[in-house]
């Protein structure tokens, strides 16, 4: 439907060997021309279909990383488009950073499943293969649809929406004054729109800078902590809070049975959720908090296994061993500060995992606990929820989007240009904004005109 | 009882400004048209503000000119003040509004109809639309009026305006008659209704008229026209228009209006709850405006002339439901209105309409073939959004007849575009009005080039001449030859630009620029350079104008372009009539239920469905490739 160009991190999101970054649509080649030095300043357009090159991704002056460069003209490429793939060191910083620049470059994020529906459109897919495709496209709508309204904090949002509100306000008035020249008059607005455009623009930054810390969504390795009730998990919990003192975000009330955490270990952000102990009960209240853990277990990237290392392992361990063997697991081996009833051998002999002595209470081995799980992510071990970054580098877009647009506005209050052409900025950084929140347009400024302003004859 | 029975092509139902421009459609494209009227005095009638055009309404006078209607002709030659609003802002928004002398408007539309060939005008009361084929998928075979006469046509043009059932309010008071003490229409809407018809029940108002003789006009401000008067029809030259113009005047309300409204809101039939009837937002009355909006201690109030042979001023900005004896105190109130006389009271006024999602772009219902229609009967409201709906409703309806493709503009071709399909596409539940800021690409739809934008399509439809196509063509040739001279003119910066940049309050040079960049300062023009553009020919004013704006607004105008652009591309991806959106695996059921109601022409309507996501729209995409492919 659109032949804009587009691009996506097209390996998954780990720290895995190597990354690639796909370009596709009209504007493919001069994007990756203007993001990519090839060695001997070749250029890429100059170059056959089906050809690989070497050459360095630079920012600006400094080099971002060394890449290969695969070029795939239309239509021999896999959306029947211009093709680029730049093929980086797979760190997930420098695909990002890489996604980013060429972001910059006249190119806009691809929506989920895009390059597959410009395969099938383009006549690449067959359709027998149609039907797939439409459930591709709708699962993954649906996920970075979920992914977007979830992983988007609270506080975000929340400034999001003021300032889109901000927005909208500027926008009803100029066109009531546009509407009604009567009764409403534009007089020296332009001076105090500036001010509030400065305002607004700042207030974007400050978000664009928080969306580069990662600190936007509520990013990071999804890790549960089980265990049997007081095997020490809470302390455990407050322990690794206390010390980083990095608590992003606290959600209240996400249920009465789990306490969600936002922790950042050197680097690494972790989403730590504290269930409810898990024995075996009649219980109903805390029938369905184990039910919500075993589905925190399904769901999460880490386990925590902490097991109270002075009683013996009893049936109530052994339904958490059932329950967790498939996952990625660190053991736990708590209270080695008292005499030990369970060793790591007896702990092996039912699963194979990573197992650490520590003292929640004294915070003995609590250092060993986070070298362990860095090592785990950096050798890829533990992956991470991709959509959380593809989800991050949209919002980032859009936010670029609408940084773009109020500063046309500027430049046209500055230039001295008639109002009514800054309300067309100002609504295109309004719906910009409006994509990270996941709402479009709509009536939303006839609605605003009625609501604040007395119109009309 | 034998009754009458005769045979047109085209039966066009009410002669407002919907009516006619519908009916001189069709006339003037050769069909034998018969328009209907429950009263011939009352052609053309304006029942509430004396002006036409105004924000937006003047882009739609301008485009209705431009494709061969009547309504820019008619006020040319019957204003009595006129004024470009928003002058001061840019050029998208300059928007032309005159004021009417009303008696004038109706009487020059009236000679206008009596003129045309092909053109029978009847005074009566439509009651039944005949038809024939099973409910759902029926065609129209003519219509049958109150006295039992039968007109038999291939199609029918619906625009009967607040007549269906109208009632109007004034307080207690209420009588079941249409605009201005005029007979209502009874009967039609049952027949409407049992040919499956979804109607809608809106409501709307206007203020009382006053004697001018019983009006302190020293006690408010006078409002001028425009020096220099500018006509609203591409055809009207200019210096034929320029005449003495009468004034309108300003004052304001106060507390003591308010207090006065405040006190009596329960005997407004607003408020006690007996109008039914959803009333529009911008011209709300002014008891809607005292209680929604109670931190303004006063509203503006323009009092305006209905014309020149009539005492009576409009009281534009309090428009009102509420009794009698209660208007007398609200109006007495106004400085300039203490002792004023009541000619005709305020009133709300009640009537059947359709909802407008029933009707396909081309303003004929989905499921009645040759059944058209337009104007406040479609739920708009303004005089400007009827005709501009009649006029399409009157070439479509001659479009059908000759087999030819429906006139469907688009929202980035004109005004009308957006009108018809924000009614056809969206939810609409008031009066809709025309407002610049529903235009999306209003930069490229100017009231300055309404002619440039659509004179081409009325030439095709027939209604423009070959003469005035063809000095469209000429003016578009000097445009795009003087766009292309001065691209190369450079400007040096010697002594004699320098004094000339600082007699323009404009600073001087650093090196030598283009004219084109010296045209884009804001405080120069295209105009303004002529002393140092040597070899510039004597060019006619609206061609200057032209290049002023094409080279001055560039950048912004190329954005916009570009946009348009890739929604071209959505609305040309036309979706095959009759398809089944259940058929559809993967689509919401919001959507299908959507869909299914609506039946939009192309994925670009489809996707401005609200409840229709991008998500379904990637799907209709792909279940598109299957199904053109299988039909290969």
């Amino acid at each position: 439907m659109k032949t804009d160009t587009i691009a996506a991190i097209a390996t998954s999101m780990t720290n895995s060997g190597i990354g690639i970054v796909r370009i596709s649509g009209e504007e493919a080649v001069k994007a990756a021309e203007k993001v990519v030095q090839l060695k001997e300043n070749k250029k890429l357009s100059d170059c056959p279909s089906h050809t690989i090159h070497y050459g360095f991704v630079k920012d600006e002056d400094k080099i971002v990383d060394e890449v290969m460069v695969l070029l795939m003209k239309a239509p021999r490429s896999y959306t029947r488009e211009d093709t680029v793939e730049i093929d980086c060191h797979g760190g997930i910083l420098v695909m990002n950073q890489i996604l980013d620049i060429v972001l910059k470059n006249g190119v806009r994020p691809a929506e989920p499943g895009e390059f597959t529906k410009r395969a099938f459109l383009n006549g690449r897919i067959d359709l027998a293969q149609a039907e797939s495709v439409i459930d591709v496209i709708n699962a993954k709508n649906d996920f970075a649809l979920k992914a977007s309204m979830n992983q988007l904090s609270g506080s975000v949002s929340a400034v999001i929406k003021k300032i889109r509100a901000d927005i909208l306000h500027e926008i009803a008035f100029i066109e009531s004054a546009i509407d009604d020249p009567e009764h409403y008059q534009l007089l020296d607005y332009g001076e105090a729109l500036l001010d509030k455009v400065n305002q607004l623009l700042n207030e974007i930054l400050t978000l664009l800078k928080n969306a580069d810390n990662g600190r936007i969504l509520k990013e990071g390795i999804h890790t549960v902590i089980v265990g049997k009730p007081n095997s020490g998990k809470s302390s455990l919990l407050n322990l690794l809070v206390g010390k980083e003192r990095a608590i992003v975000t606290d959600i209240a009330g996400t249920t009465r049975d789990a306490i969600e955490e936002q922790i950042r270990l050197n680097g690494i952000s972790l989403n730590v959720i504290d269930t409810a102990g898990i024995h075996n009960t009649d219980d109903v209240v805390e029938k369905i908090g184990v039910d919500k853990s075993k589905k925190y277990i399904e769901d999460c990237d880490l386990v925590i296994y902490v097991v109270d290392a002075s009683l013996p392992l009893d049936s109530d361990d052994m339904k958490i061993i059932e329950m967790i063997k498939n996952r990625n697991v660190i053991v736990l081996l708590n209270k080695s500060d008292l005499n030990q009833k369970v060793s790591e051998d007896e702990i092996h002999r039912h699963l194979q995992k990573e197992i650490l002595s520590i003292s929640a209470k004294y915070g003995n081995g609590v250092n060993d606990l986070e070298r362990m799980i860095e090592q785990m992510f950096f050798h890829g071990k533990i992956r991470m929820n991709d959509e959380v970054y593809i989800t991050n580098t949209r919002h980032k877009a859009s936010l670029q989007e609408a940084k773009k647009s109020l500063l046309l506005v500027k430049k046209s209050i500055e230039d001295g240009l008639p109002e009514d052409f800054y309300s067309i900025d100002l609504m295109n950084s309004y719906e910009e904004l409006g994509k990270i929140l996941g709402e479009s347009v709509e009536d939303d400024l006839v609605n605003e005109i009625f609501r604040k302003f007395c119109m009309g004859k | 009882m034998p009754c009458i029975v005769e045979n047109y092509d085209i039966c066009v139902v009410g002669a407002g400004h919907a009516g006619c421009e519908a009916a001189l459609a069709a006339a003037r494209l050769g069909y034998e048209t018969m328009l209907f009227t429950i009263s011939v005095d009352s052609i053309a009638l304006m029942p509430c503000n004396p002006n036409i055009g105004g924000t937006s309404k003047g882009h739609l006078v301008r485009e209705i000119d431009a494709l061969g209607g009547e309504m820019g002709k008619n006020i040319d030659k019957t204003f009595i003040q006129s004024k470009m609003l928003n002058k001061s802002k840019g050029p998208a928004v300059h928007s032309l509004r005159a004021q009417a002398d009303k008696a004038a408007y109706s009487m020059e539309m009236r000679k206008t109809l009596y003129k045309q060939k092909h053109l029978t005008l009847k005074q009566a009361e439509v009651s039944e639309i005949l038809t024939e084929g099973k409910t759902g998928n029926d065609t129209i075979v003519g219509l049958k009026t109150v006295s039992g006469g039968t007109y038999y046509c291939k199609a029918v043009i619906l625009c009967t305006g607040t007549y269906l059932k109208a009632r109007c309010l004034t307080g207690e008071m209420i009588t079941h008659t249409g605009p201005n003490g005029l007979q209502a229409a009874n009967y039609l809407s049952e027949s409407l209704k049992n040919l499956g018809v979804e109607m809608y029940r809106f409501k709307t108002g206007t203020p009382a008229r006053i004697d001018k003789n019983s009006i302190d006009f020293s006690k408010m401000t006078e409002q001028f026209g425009d020096e220099r008067i500018v006509p609203f029809s591409f055809s009207t030259n200019p210096e034929d228009i320029q005449k003495n113009q009468v004034s309108c005047w300003l004052t304001y309300t106060n507390e003591k209006t308010h207090e006065v409204i405040r006190n009596n809101l329960s005997r407004s039939p607003l408020f006690s709850g007996m109008i039914e009837g959803t009333g529009p937002r911008y011209c709300p009355s002014i008891e809607d405006k005292v209680v929604k909006f109670a931190d303004k201690e006063k509203h503006q109030v323009f009092i305006e002339p209905e014309g020149i042979n009539t005492n009576e001023m409009y009281i534009a900005g309090m428009s009102s439901s509420l009794p009698e004896d209660v208007q007398y105190q609200m109006y007495r109130s106004v400085p300039g209105l203490e002792h004023a006389k009541i000619v005709r009271n305020a009133y709300a006024i009640e009537y059947d309409c359709i909802n407008p999602n029933q009707l396909q772009l081309s303003l004929e219902f989905k499921k009645i073939k040759g059944l058209f229609c337009g104007g406040q009967f479609n739920g708009s409201s303004g005089y400007e959004e009827a005709a501009a709906q009649g006029l399409i409703a009157g070439i479509n309806a001659c479009m059908q007849i000759q087999g030819r493709e429906p006139l469907i503009l688009d929202r980035s071709e004109a005004y009308i575009g957006v009108l018809i399909d924000d009614l056809v596409t969206k939810e609409n539940h008031e009066p809709y009005r025309m407002m610049t800021s529903r235009a999306e690409y209003r930069l490229i739809l100017r009231q300055d080039n309404a002619d440039l934008r659509l004179t081409k399509r009325g030439y095709e439809v027939g209604l423009i001449s070959k003469e005035r196509f063809d000095s469209l063509l000429e003016k578009e040739k000097m445009i795009e030859e003087e766009l292309k001279r001065i691209q190369k003119v450079m400007v040096g910066a010697n002594q004699n630009v320098q004094a000339f940049l600082h007699s323009c309050g404009s600073i001087p040079l650093n090196t030598g620029t283009s004219l084109v960049e010296l045209i884009r300062r804001p405080e120069l023009n295209y105009d303004l350079l002529e002393p140092i553009d040597k070899a510039r020919k004597p060019l006619p004013f609206d061609v200057r104008e032209q290049v002023n704006i094409l080279v001055k607004y560039e950048g912004y105008i190329t954005r916009q372009m570009k946009q348009v652009e890739q929604f071209k591309k959505l609305e040309k991806k036309k979706l095959p009539k009759g398809l089944d959106y259940n058929d559809i695996h993967g689509l919401r059921i919001e959507a299908v239920q959507k869909l299914n109601l609506l039946k939009p022409m192309s994925i670009g309507q489809a996707s401005r469905i609200s409840g229709v996501s991008p998500a379904d729209i990637s799907v209709i995409l792909v279940y598109l490739e299957q199904f053109y492919y299988k039909k290969q």
